[in-house]
């Protein structure tokens, strides 16, 4: 990734990255010259009236006339080559960024979900939200003044040139310099802010944690300390906007200042020279106009650049988004998995996350087909990690992992995902109806089918139960649902998709005694045709299963059926004696 | 007129940067007139003799060039003073009007952030704050703009009124297509404004919910989904784009019309000798440095409505009226008792009654269980009794401090001491000792920078067993006189649950503990248990008396058992 690539790689990688802004670029800035044309008409036309007699005092009316109708039919010419260049550009742009975000967003998706890493989930939606919008706003002034002003100096130095190759000279020898200076500090302004936007990244934070943590700050009196928060981040982004703006306001007179040294060169070169090396007074006077047009845009520059710096910001941290390898390559062409239960060979598979520490260690088992197998394990063990690595949510550091006869690197992904669901740990749930949220696994689904899959897993009690059945709305991540509830939408919807494998990470850890019972006979029932892999602390799962998995610190420990396992006295035959001593020393 | 208002209110929150920048912007104004008289004395005074008469004398050359030369280091002077005064004093005010909005969201009760949306109260603290603060530093300019444009105007119609008509009729029109513009332009901006808040609202719930997503095999479902959001908003820019084309386009054509006009009518002047042609140049000058700015006047009261919505949006917060703290903590409970509940009733909005009459007793330094079917109300009952949501009737007592563990963790992104500690003045040894208690040490003490190891937003680093043990070391480390355990270890296996009862029983003895549990092995450590059914106690007492006395609680309880032997 090259996070620190400088302004022109980023533009050179973007220029590449969008085809849509390629197209019909050279129309576009042809349009722009045409457009750029209209703003020289006003000191070509004081050249002509100055030098046809007005200088003395005198101008013939037919002449007056003559010019002034050329002079209308220019401006209207170029303002219509204007309109139309400014509409391509944001056409071809915004159909670019649009583009962009849609690109960036699938690749987000399609990263394992390691990379995806949740602490850096609020940072992935930053990347196509605020970053492309950025970019947007930025077309539609900066990238515009871009075209423009260039054009603009082009048609303006052509002007210039024609009327007096020696005055042009002086112009443009005075203006350099103050290109030297701009691009001196340039690079500090664009420090300046990057660190604004970082001192805004904290804030947000701040904001972000006052607002989603509101019930623990509040149960625990942690109001002061968020306060204190807030407070230092909102000064430390005063104190870089301040920072920030005063390198900019030094620099922005910068063009002011270089203007009047220009006009002040240009009319002492040109009286120096006077009427005898062929200038006239109509065109040192159109100079004085000139040179005010060409330094405008050049000074409009210092703010663009500004802009442009943030712009490129936002611009390269989207595209190195696209540019983070999918650690999860779709394979090519992908191999379709047979329409049945499949066996699930895990073979010395190994993982860790990032650089982190090992956190999956050798672990190799065959989990026969249609078999219901448990998955169990102090917490911290791995138990998560292996089941993500099953539905090949992320890949093995080494190893691999086999569905059916073939790795799971090798099948095609709908083919895979429709075969192998995984119902996680914290029951999800989008801001939509239950009803909804239950269709999310099978799009298109009938309510008489969602009806059912609650029927069929002995949850038409509680649905009959809420007001609104299905169209009670689950509210953000499901907050308007008790924790149990949203386990048991969570399980409907993965119930509905009807996979041939069935991976339950805890998925009734929340759910009351009684109905986590019902569901499990529920789901063995169902179960038939289906291989389910489920993680429990709750060992009833165990108990009925046909193959118990151990885990301990990363490894495989132990594997075998229930009965087995007690016998052998190992790990397992204390993690149950504890387990059943809890439950039936009440009896 | 309310814009006006706003303003006020604003520029008293930063008086000294705007006072700079409204003298910068003014300094700006003067010597704008005066590089425009300049170029017209040089033109007449310097360029001319020496065109047509071949000379010039050398002072007069030097006077015009140094003049030239004073006035636009004069103008950069206010050019530098109007954008420091004016940046600063929006950074001041963003500062001000942020802090009074977090400072809100903290004091405010969690009904208030429940109600909401978390991605619109973010929006206040950002956008709404940025854009009510988004005409203060145009507007000392559009104040400095205005004195050049009363001077500019008397300066024409004093020389000349032929052309003071031109000049009088072209700045007003300009300003006028502007503010029209503006106005037109409101709807098709606050249309890709909408369109850009659905965007993020979909990329935010679907970046959020990704595991979900991909575990369903919904990647191509929701990326469909964002694209048709990304295509309406690319239309609404598109439209907003082809509009602003046009106004920006006739903003630079009608005054270039306007001058060509005044140029050809002054030309007549001229040629009438009614001014000279210097004065004419200067003329031309003048406009075209005035036209320009115009714009901004322009956006600043084109951007006015939005600057006003802005500010009603953080306004809307801060008006908020802070409720007086619960009234529930004002009862102390008679001594022996650890808590005290009396008929509660709560109902989520106008929905069902969730408690409909809860009433108990626990005695002091007591380990009772709540144990309830899934949405029983166990989770609303514990959430009143932490003093986070407000009963519609009842009363609670008990001492304090009472420490509530959340059934869903949330881990803050900070250090895992500031997690624990929360900000309060602990010691290490007192977060290690809770640590401990919770048997979060453990995993703590691996992690590489041990307790200052900071840990991924919402905990996304570590297991589920560990996020809730990192929950529960910050309840204990308060030493609360009342806990409240809301199935707080459903993620921790047994046999760690099962140590760290064990410690809460023997570090904690004179605490009151009430445990929303369902485990039998948990229940089995209560002293008391209160089964909570249909919105009220239907049962307590012993889990060995309810098991007689409430079939409800046996059937409940006993289903792990009854599998077993079935
Ligand atoms: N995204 C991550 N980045 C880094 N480390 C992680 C991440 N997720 C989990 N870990 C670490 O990997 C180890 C195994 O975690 P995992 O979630 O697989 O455990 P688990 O057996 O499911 O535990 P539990 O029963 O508590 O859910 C833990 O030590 C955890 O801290
Ligand atoms: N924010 C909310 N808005 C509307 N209804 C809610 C809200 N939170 C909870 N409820 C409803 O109130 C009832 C009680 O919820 P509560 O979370 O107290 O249950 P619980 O006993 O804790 O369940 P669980 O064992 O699943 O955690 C449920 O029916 C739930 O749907
Ligand atoms: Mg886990
Ligand atoms: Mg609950």
């Amino acid at each position: 990734m090259g996070s620190d690539d400088g302004t022109w790689r980023v533009l050179k990688r973007g220029w590449e990255t969008s085809p849509a802004i390629r197209q019909g670029a050279v129309l576009t800035a042809l349009l722009a010259l045409v457009g750029a044309a209209g703003q020289a008409a006003i000191p070509v036309l004081i050249q002509q009236m100055l030098d046809r007699g007005l200088v003395d005092g005198r101008m013939q009316g037919g002449m007056l006339a003559v010019l002034a109708v050329i002079g209308f039919g220019v401006v209207v010419t170029t303002a219509v080559a204007g309109v139309m260049t400014r509409r391509r550009l944001i056409r071809r742009g915004e159909e670019a960024l649009a583009a962009l975000r849609v690109d960036a967003f699938r690749h987000i998706h399609r990263l394992s979900i390691a990379t995806q890493s949740e602490d850096r989930r609020g940072a992935l939606v930053a990347r196509v939200t605020t970053d492309v919008e950025q970019l947007s706003q930025f077309l539609s002034w900066g990238g515009v003044a871009w075209l423009v002003n260039t054009s603009i100096i082009i048609i303006v130095v052509i002007v210039m040139v024609v009327y007096d190759a020696r005055l042009a000279f002086v112009a443009i020898a005075v203006v350099l310099p103050m290109v030297a200076v701009l691009k001196a500090v340039q690079h500090r302004i664009a420090a300046r802010y990057d660190a604004v936007r970082s001192r805004l990244a904290d804030l947000l934070t701040a904001v972000s944690e006052t607002v989603m943590g509101a019930s623990v700050i509040r149960a625990y009196g942690a109001q002061p300390v968020m306060r204190r928060r807030a407070q230092s981040t909102t000064e430390a982004l005063r104190v870089s906007q301040v920072r920030a703006a005063q390198m900019s306001a030094f620099l922005f007179p910068t063009g002011e200042l270089f203007s009047v040294l220009t006009v002040a060169a240009v009319l002492g070169v040109g009286l120096f020279l006077g009427p005898a090396s062929g200038l006239s007074a109509g065109e040192l006077v159109a100079f004085v106009f000139l040179v005010n047009l060409f330094l405008q845009p050049v000074a409009e520059f210092t703010d663009i650049i500004d802009q442009t710096q943030l712009a490129v910001a936002g611009w390269r941290r989207v595209l190195d988004v696209l540019a983070t390898p999918i650690d999860l390559v779709e394979p090519e062409p992908g191999v379709l998995l047979p329409h049945e239960p499949p066996q699930v060979t895990v073979d010395h598979v190994s993982f860790r996350y990032g650089s982190g520490p090992m956190v999956l260690d050798d672990v190799t088992a065959v989990l026969p087909a249609g078999a219901r197998i448990a998955l169990v394990g102090a917490t911290g063990s791995g138990k998560t990690t292996l089941a993500k690595l099953l539905a090949r949510l992320a890949d093995p550091t080494d190893g691999r992992v086999l569905v059916g006869d073939h790795d799971v690197r090798d099948v095609a992904s709908p083919s895979l995902r429709s075969t192998v669901v995984m119902v996680p740990q914290e029951g999800f749930l989008f801001d939509a109806t239950i009803g909804a949220n239950v269709r999310f696994g099978k799009p298109g689904a009938s309510d008489a089918e969602i009806h059912a899959a609650f029927a069929d897993l002995g949850l038409d009690d509680w649905l009959a139960g809420l007001a609104h059945g299905l169209d009670t709305p689950a509210g953000e991540r499901g907050d308007s649902l008790s924790v149990g509830e949203r386990q048991l939408v969570s399980l409907a919807r993965a119930y509905l998709a009807d996979p041939y494998c069935l991976i339950l990470d805890e998925a009734t850890s929340a759910v009351d005694p009684a109905t986590e019972v019902r569901l499990a006979e529920a789901v063995e029932s169902l179960s038939r045709g289906r291989t389910t892999i489920a993680i429990a602390h709750r060992l009833s799962t165990a108990e009925r299963a046909d193959l118990v998995l151990v885990m301990e610190h990363g490894r495989l420990v132990e594997q075998g059926r229930h009965a087995d396992l007690v016998e052998a006295g190992g790990p397992y035959a204390k993690l149950h004696e504890r387990w059943v001593s809890g439950t039936a020393s009440l009896a | 007129m309310r814009g006006l208002l706003v303003l006020r209110d604003q520029v008293r929150l930063a008086p000294k940067p705007f006072g700079l920048a409204v003298g910068g912007s003014v300094l700006y104004a003067i010597t704008t007139v005066a590089s425009s008289a300049v170029l017209g004395w040089v033109v007449d005074n310097v360029v001319a003799p020496r065109f047509t008469e071949g000379r010039v004398a050398s002072g007069t050359v030097i006077a015009g060039i140094l003049a030239i030369l004073a006035v636009g280091v004069c103008k950069s002077v206010g050019i530098v003073m109007r954008r420091l005064g004016a940046m600063t004093a929006q950074a001041q005010v963003q500062a001000v009007l942020r802090g009074r909005v977090i400072d809100k969201y903290l004091d405010l009760p969690l009904s208030f952030h429940r109600a909401r949306p978390t991605g619109e109260l973010l929006a206040h603290a950002d956008g709404d704050a940025e854009a009510a603060t988004g005409v203060l530093a145009p507007l000392p300019w559009a104040t400095g703009i205005l004195v050049l444009l009363v001077v500019t105007g008397g300066w024409l119609v004093a020389t000349d009124p032929f052309l003071g008509v031109i000049g009088l009729v072209l700045l007003p029109s300009v300003l006028l297509v502007n503010v029209a513009f503006e106005r037109r332009l409101e709807v098709p901006a606050n249309q890709a404004q909408e369109r850009y808040g659905d965007l993020s609202a979909v990329a935010y719930e679907s970046i959020d919910g990704a595991l979900v997503v991909k575990t369903l095999g919904a990647e191509g479902r929701e990326s469909d989904r964002f694209a048709a959001k990304a295509e309406s908003l690319r239309e609404a820019k598109v439209e907003l784009g082809s509009q602003q084309a046009l106004l920006f386009q006739l903003l630079d054509a009608l005054p270039t019309a306007g001058i060509l006009l005044l140029l050809v009518v002054g030309a007549w002047r001229v040629d009438r000798g009614i001014i000279t042609p210097g004065t004419l140049i200067a003329f031309v000058n003048l406009l075209r440095l005035v036209t320009w700015p115009l714009h901004m006047v322009g956006w600043v009261l084109g951007s006015l409505p939005r600057t006003v919505a802005g500010n009603d949006r953080v306004q809307g917060v801060l008006r908020q009226p802070v409720p007086p703290a619960s009234e529930l903590r004002l009862v102390a409970p008679p001594s022996g008792v650890g808590l005290d509940v009396r008929d509660l009733h709560f109902s989520y909005g106008a929905g069902a009654a969730v408690l409909d009459g809860v009433s108990f007793c626990i005695p002091q330094g007591c380990t009772a269980a709540l144990v309830g079917a899934t949405g029983a109300g166990k989770s609303t009952l514990m959430q009143i009794l932490g003093g986070l949501l407000d009963p519609a009737s009842g009363t609670v007592s008990a001492p304090t401090p009472v420490a509530l563990a959340f059934q869903e963790p949330f881990v803050f992104a900070d250090s895992a001491f500031t997690n624990i500690s929360l900000g309060t003045d602990l010691t290490e040894a007192d977060v290690a000792r809770a640590a401990r208690i919770a048997q979060a040490d453990e995993f703590l003490d691996r992690l590489p920078r041990r307790y200052d190891s900071v840990i991924g937003e919402r905990g996304a680093t570590l297991s589920g067993g560990q996020r809730q043990r990192l929950a529960l070391a910050r309840a204990l480390v308060r030493r609360p006189q009342l806990l409240l355990l809301d199935d707080a270890t459903s993620s921790v296996d047994p046999s760690t649950e099962a140590d760290i009862l064990r410690g809460l029983s023997s570090e904690l003895a004179a605490t009151t503990t009430l445990i929303v549990a369902s485990r039998p092995s948990t229940i089995a450590l209560a002293e008391l248990v209160l089964f909570l059914d249909g919105g009220r106690i239907a049962a307590s007492g012993t889990h060995a008396e309810l098991l007689v006395t409430s079939p409800g609680y046996a059937r409940l309880v006993q289903a792990y058992e009854q599998d077993r032997v079935a």
